[in-house]
């Protein structure tokens, strides 16, 4: 109760010192000092510190199970562990509204105090941008979704959190995706600013870098959680399922990417800045998109929030003023500073990054309009349509294909120009080896369709080409050859993995046993166990390869008691060649189970190589700039 | 040379085909299940989902090709039972050729606008 | 100048997509397949829940102006409260009310028939859920009404209401 009513007036007394941020940033802005004042750095602390004692205060509520607190009360119970309590309050519509308000105020206090080389006009200005979002979130909290309702009589229990997502990567995937939704927001704002300040330069591009790559970390190392998530808790074994709010997470991604290595030619050679700009937005708009189209309920989707078409309207308005906002500034303040038109070699680093964000960004468009399609043509004709994954296959494989190519070429040629006849002996070689091993892979799991094949020989492409700069390459750059040679070994597994992977699905009863493959699957016992919050039948299953080598697999049926959902768990056996992957579930009269048996080879590896993706990423933030 | 040794690949890609037929039976069933939506749980393929109705629909499927209809006959078996909606692969037609057509159409613009930046005369 | 049409074609544009996602939220993100009025029901077999005997779609849809096909199970929440409701429908005479047991156990279906009451003229099984799929059904409970040339002539989704009773009762007069 009392934290409660912490949290509550906290939140209220953030508000209230976000606002004042505003006059007293314009007081400085029009002062002569060459420095921001204390004043404007202490009230941007405190609205973050008044933030984080509400965040507090909610997380206390959810561990003293307040279920007075109406948020508490529809998402937690008094059974489940202290670790899901905690993780509960942000696995929810307004707990999860609360950390982002947290991290933007958060943030935007860290760009402040980071930011002393850059011009005190450009910082004030990103901090009224920023305060701008900051304070249409506090409306959309306060007004629609009030984590901090209080109501009577208190109720003795809760509506409890529903089992899928009592899980440890899903209580650690939304903040880590929220940090790179809301470092976009730096970005956005940070690039607005730049754009009315007259600030867009080298110094503001190597300064803004920082932040695009912290957010593509965070932003990359959140989906790769959520797919995990997926691929363990929603059982099935898929990993990746073109679902609306995985999209979402996924445009951003692809924007922030594209953005990523067209900062690197703004910093090197101060061109393209106007394109810089609209990514900067458009990563934004993006994130902001998706918030819409995962909150409002438009869209119909596994992982769905309660959802209430008042919130919609909210964040419907807020995006399109946001939008509005920038096209504004961008089309009245922003002048080419450089008048001269540049031309671009086609054979140089800056063209390769140029198809790189060509590709990007048709990716990005397949992702978005496949997405949003199905809601403006059941608007416009109330027809209505789905779009998945087979649309999304489509028109993306054939494409992968010159991307992946581009890439392996575009880190070895130089800025500015390069020389055809100078192209390395190294780079043809590589290719000859890539396609030996293709041919010999090929030949060994047989015919698996044209473009596969081809994609198979570009990945392998990248793939040695990396590791060919990673020993070879006179400057290295690490962060580069390491994100490169992560992606050629994620597309690597995804696509052994899918054109490998096999399965058999049967009906069971105790005692049977069938035979998959050069293997015996043997379905021995099933036990009940009683666990604190759910009720659990394991069964007991054994397979038997060739060699009479024997693996004990124990999927499991939780019975959850509050609210009563039946999940079934998947036992995986992970290995680094493959995962084998068993799941069993009810069959309406109980006399016998349903089970799935799945060998999916290379599957740990599309979570190393995004890893290693990641780690590439993460290298840039300590590496100097390199020559050439 | 290059290009040679490339289409050599191809040719002998090409002259691959070993599956059986009972595990080829299950790769089609699977791959029909995960390209219809389930009615029920409507966010999950019928794959994905063990509701009734998708339990039915698998096993329609398995019926349908037991008959011996192909992959497209039952697809259009299973819209002309539930609209258009099902089938999560959207026709080309009136409504949608846009959905198809304007990705690539970007794709073109894109592609010449970039063309422009290497064909801009030297000042 | 040319910045200008730029960018009122852009807000043009935003506008565009904020009146349709506006419009957007209005509408329910539930998929509900029409259902197709005048539709001639595709012939099935079937067998009897009691007798065991095989039977045909011919030699159960004969004899009556109308038909009311419901889909139950005895493991189907909604289909108890339901009952009552088709006890009385089952007070009409001018229809022909047939059961249709979705994929259940046939021992489990009898003790449920035992305890609510029998309301059915007869009952078919539907073990395998196929013949649900035949009609377009998507879930149990569901209920159609089918005319003596054997067209679905309405369905009702889900439970049936004091209020679809009437519309069946003023339907089959």
């Amino acid at each position: 109760m009392l934290a409660h009513q912490i949290g509550y007036y906290s939140l209220i007394l953030g508000f209230f010192f976000s606002i004042l941020i505003i006059p007293v940033s314009i007081k400085n802005f029009n002062n002569k000092n060459k420095v921001i004042d204390n004043k404007v750095f202490s009230i941007s602390f405190f609205q973050f510190f008044f933030v984080l004692v509400s965040f507090s205060g909610l997380i206390l509520s959810f561990v003293n199970s307040d279920f007075g607190n109406e948020t508490v009360f529809n998402n937690s119970h008094t059974t489940k562990p202290l670790f899901y309590k905690i993780s509960g309050t942000w696995g929810n519509h307004e707990g999860s509204l609360l950390l982002w308000l947290l991290v933007l105020t958060l943030f935007i206090f860290i760009f402040l105090i980071k930011s002393n080389s850059q011009p005190k006009k450009y910082r004030i200005l990103t901090l009224l941008f920023q305060q701008v979002i900051i304070i249409g979130f506090f409306l959309f909290l306060l007004k629609t979704s009030n984590p901090f309702n209080y109501f009577f009589p208190v109720p003795k229990e809760g509506l409890g959190l529903n089992p899928i997502l009592q899980d440890p990567a899903l209580a650690i995937h939304p903040p880590i995706l929220y940090l790179g939704y809301v470092g976009s927001s730096i970005i956005f704002s940070a690039s607005l600013a730049a754009v009315v300040a007259k600030h867009i330069s080298i110094v503001w591009a190597k300064h803004i870098k920082l932040w695009i790559f912290v957010s593509w970390i965070f932003l990359t190392f959140g989906i790769m959680l959520g797919s995990i998530w997926a691929y363990y808790e929603l059982g099935w074994g898929g990993f990746w399922f073109w679902d609306p709010v995985e999209n979402v997470s996924l445009m951003p991604w692809f924007c922030l990417t594209a953005l990523l290595h067209c900062i690197l030619v703004l910093e090197k050679r101060s061109i393209l800045s106007s394109w810089t700009i609209i990514l900067s937005i458009a990563t934004f708009m993006l994130s902001m998109s998706g918030t819409f189209l995962v909150r409002s309920g438009i869209l119909n989707s596994v992982h769905t929030f309660a959802n209430d078409p008042e919130r919609g309207i909210f964040i419907l308005i807020f995006l399109f003023i946001l939008i509005l906002l920038s096209l504004v500034i961008f089309f009245v303040f922003h002048k080419e500073n450089d008048q001269k038109i540049v031309k671009i070699n086609w054979l140089s680093k800056e063209a390769s990054i140029l198809f790189n964000n060509w590709f990007l960004m048709y990716f990005l468009s397949v992702v978005l309009i496949g997405t949003v399609y199905p809601i403006f043509l059941e608007v416009l004709s109330s027809k209505k349509i789905s779009v998945g994954p087979p649309f999304y296959y489509k028109l993306m494989i054939p494409f992968l294909i010159p991307f992946l190519f581009f890439m392996s070429i575009g880190p070895n040629l130089n800025w500015i120009k390069s020389e055809f006849k100078k192209i390395k002996i190294q780079i043809v070689l590589s290719f000859a080896v890539s396609l030996l091993i293709s041919f010999i892979i090929l030949n060994q799991i047989g015919f698996v369709g044209l473009i596969n094949s081809i994609l198979i020989l570009v990945t392998f492409y990248l793939f040695f080409i990396t590791i060919k700069d990673f020993f070879l390459k006179k400057y290295k750059n690490y962060s580069q050859i390491f994100s490169h040679f992560g992606f050629s070994l994620l597309i690597l597994s995804i696509l052994f993995n899918s054109i490998l992977s096999s399965e058999k699905t049967i009906n069971l009863k105790v005692g049977e046993e069938f035979s998959f493959r050069d293997e015996t699957v043997i379905f021995e016992s099933i036990e009940s166990v009683k666990n604190k919050n759910y009720k659990s039948i394991v069964g007991n299953f054994k397979i038997k390869d060739k060699k009479n080598n024997f693996l004990q697999l124990k999927p499991e049926l939780r019975i959850y008691n509050q609210p009563v959902i039946i999940t079934s768990e998947a036992d995986i056996k992970t290995t680094l060649y493959y995962d084998k992957f068993l799941v069993m579930n009810l069959v309406k009269d109980y006399e016998y189970f349903n089970v799935r048996y799945q060998v999916k080879p290379f599957m740990i590896w599309i979570w190393i190589a995004t890893v290693i993706l990641v780690i590439g990423g993460f290298l840039s933030l300590f590496q100097r700039p390199y020559e050439k | 040379m290059k290009l040679l040794s490339f289409l050599l690949i191809i040719l002998i890609i090409f002259n691959f085909t070993n599956l059986n037929s009972e595990e080829n039976n299950d790769k089609i069933k699977n791959k029909i299940s995960k390209n219809i939506r389930c009615l029920i749980c409507q966010g999950q393929s019928v794959y994905d989902s063990e509701s009734d109705f998708a339990v039915s629909i698998k096993l329609i499927i398995d019926k349908k090709l037991d008959e011996g209809l192909n992959e497209n006959e039952i697809y259009d078996f299973l819209k002309k039972q539930y609209g258009e909606w099902i089938s999560y692969d959207p026709e080309f037609n009136k409504k949608t050729f846009i959905l198809w057509i304007l990705p690539i159409l970007l794709f073109f613009i894109g592609g010449a606008i970039i063309l422009r930046k290497f064909l801009v005369k030297k000042l | 100048m040319k910045n200008k049409i730029i960018l009122s074609v852009l807000v043009l544009f935003f506008t565009f997509c904020f009146i349709v996602l506006y419009k957007g939220l209005n509408n329910s993100n539930i998929y509900v397949p029409e259902t197709k009025i005048e539709k001639t029901l595709i012939k099935f077999n079937s067998t009897d829940l009691y007798s065991g005997n095989k039977i045909s779609s011919d030699q159960i849809f004969i004899g009556s102006e109308y038909y009311v096909l419901n889909i139950w199970a005895s493991w189907c929440i909604p289909c108890r409260a339901e009952h009552s409701k088709l006890i009385k429908l089952s007070e009409n005479k001018s229809i022909k009310l047939i059961g249709l047991n979705y994929r259940d156990n046939p021992k489990n279906a009898k003790k449920f028939i035992n305890e609510f009451g029998d309301p059915y003229f007869m009952i078919i099984k539907d073990n395998q859920g196929m013949i649900s799929v035949d009609l377009g059904a998507i879930g149990v409970p569901e209920t159609f009404i089918i005319n003596k040339d054997k067209k679905i002539i309405k369905r009702f989704l889900g439970s049936l209401t004091e209020k679809s009773l009437n519309e069946i009762n003023l339907i089959t007069k």
